[in-house]
């Protein structure tokens, strides 16, 4: 049987009157990539928020790796989120320093005793998986939007979580970039033995990358199942104009 | 009639409500500092920087500051000595003045405005782009990293700061002195140390550590709280410089009650 290294049952989390998951299930499986989509506001974000401990459900539980997120103390928190990398929307690189620094400074933070050199092969060593070992002196302001999410993702590698989390990765970029992010995620999922939840609302992305999508309607799963299932007989309106919306109708 | 003076209640009770809960967040930020600051790890090397941007990148502005000042001053106070023709005290007056509460008052305002507004600015970016949370995830606290170096090093620099003004003021209220009476540099200082008292310098010392602290910290939280985006930033720096610059007068006059106290013993 195949582990379930996240699982989310009758997740509620509310913003004063705003209800954005009304009840939440989800299982992500050992190995698999997941994608996670839904409209602009629908909770995605959230989602994966509570997931790492940035947010806490109003209701419900969050496994993650067999363990009850909301339940952590901050030093078995911050154990947890070493095993789980976050890459973020916008990419949240460190504006006051270099890709170097930006990629040290989980390192030297969790990882004791490591020499310069063992600091320097890994910081190179995962920006060239990422394909951007030139940019390692350069500030985050000189870098492009592809070239920034890259980053990102390389940032959140150099600790080797067991679990990804992309919080829309391709969003903002034009479709050739969107087509290197894509492979980008399968390459570091076969390279790097990565689970992956990946949150989008580009159809592309989650047709490349989904081992499995989910689509969250009105704060609760709408429909789950490989993307051909969830899409090509889909008799839910919103789910079929989300498709028609992606891919222009034709 | 009625419906509208309800309306109006509401409003008034709405924002006795934000007053009092901006109270408590803001007290729990700073109980929080003083948590986190006694525990490992201590990042030494982030203090050091804020130390450099605080206080070196503050330099060229403070003194030219500060030299103004004791130019102005000086000018300033000897025609009223002139008429009963004491000009002989300014160095006294001047260096009394400077001590106690111009240069730790100068200091603390071009701080506030340059360092304050800057933390705010900083901090609240880094808030609204997600870099704080990218630190929460990756097992770093960010509070420590962010807020605890800022206000450790704004504590630290503001009096290394004040003693440099209070000496660049003093400078130009001697170049000045020195063109009008023609007094000579050792005359001057001579006359300066012995006006002052240990009461002087340490009150001035103490209130300087006090003035650093509340702009750190004031800084800090503005940015640490701030949202809406690139306005919020802009709010957040703003109200950084407001609100330190409200408390530093606050506290002024909180240190003069003090040390006239003391005085009198």
């Amino acid at each position: 049987m195949i582990e379930s290294v996240v699982q989310a049952r009758n997740l509620v989390k509310s913003f004063d009157d705003l209800h954005v998951l009304r009840g939440v299930d989800l299982d992500l499986f050992r190995g698999e990539n997941l994608v996670v989509l839904g409209k602009s506001g629908s909770g995605k974000s959230v989602l994966i928020k509570i997931m790492v401990g940035l947010l806490t459900q109003d209701e419900g539980s969050v496994k993650v790796l067999g363990q009850e997120v909301k339940d952590l103390n901050s030093r078995q928190l911050n154990e947890l989120r070493l095993k789980i990398g976050f890459s973020f929307q916008a990419s949240a690189l460190y504006d006051s320093m270099t890709v170097r620094e930006n990629l040290e400074f989980p390192l030297v933070r969790n990882v004791k005793n490591l020499s310069k050199q063992e600091k320097d092969k890994m910081v190179e060593e995962v920006l060239d998986s990422v394909g951007l070992l030139q940019t390692i002196n350069q500030m985050p302001s000189e870098l492009s939007g592809g070239q920034r999410k890259r980053i990102g993702i390389a940032r959140t590698l150099i600790l080797q979580p067991e679990i990804m989390l992309y919080d829309e990765p391709t969003a903002g970029l034009d479709p050739i970039t969107c087509m290197d992010i894509n492979n980008l995620i399968n390459q570091v999922n076969e390279k790097y033995k990565t689970t992956s939840i990946i949150i989008t609302h580009d159809l592309t992305c989650a047709k490349v990358t989904g081992d499995r999508v989910a689509v969250l309607l009105d704060g609760t799963f709408g429909a789950s199942g490989k993307f051909e299932e969830v899409f090509e007989n889909a008799e839910d309106g919103r789910i079929k104009s989300f498709y028609d919306y992606n891919f222009i109708k034709q | 009639m009625s419906g509208e003076s309800t309306k109006k209640e509401k409003v008034i009770s709405k924002r006795i409500d934000r007053f009092f809960m901006g109270l408590e967040s803001a007290y729990l930020f700073v109980k929080r500092f003083f948590k986190e600051v006694w525990f490992p790890p201590y990042e030494f090397k982030e203090v050091i920087r804020q130390c450099y941007q605080i206080g070196y990148n503050s330099l060229p502005l403070i003194s030219l500051t500060g030299f103004i000042v004791g130019v102005v001053f000086t000018n300033q106070s000897r025609p009223s000595l002139a008429e009963f023709g004491a000009t002989s005290w300014l160095p006294a007056l001047i260096s009394i003045a400077v001590i106690r509460a111009m240069g730790p008052l100068v200091t603390a305002l071009i701080a506030a405005g340059k360092v304050g507004s800057s933390i705010g600015a900083e901090i609240g970016s880094m808030k609204v782009t997600e870099q704080i949370d990218a630190m929460e995830v990756s097992a770093t606290n960010p509070f420590k990293f962010l807020v605890v170096s800022r206000v450790l090093a704004s504590t630290f620099m503001i009096p290394v700061l004040v003693l440099y003004t209070d000496f660049v003021a003093l400078l130009g209220a001697f170049v000045n002195v020195h063109a009008n009476e023609m007094t000579s540099l050792s005359t001057f200082f001579v006359q300066v140390f012995d006006a002052l008292s240990f009461l002087d310098i340490t009150s001035s010392l103490v209130k300087s550590v006090i003035f650093g602290f509340t702009i750190g910290i004031v800084g800090c939280y503005k940015g640490y709280n701030s949202t809406k985006g690139t306005e919020g930033v802009g709010k957040a720096a703003n109200s950084a410089v407001v609100m330190a610059m409200f408390l530093i007068f606050i506290e002024e006059l909180l240190s003069l009650q003090v040390t006239n106290f003391f005085r009198q013993l």
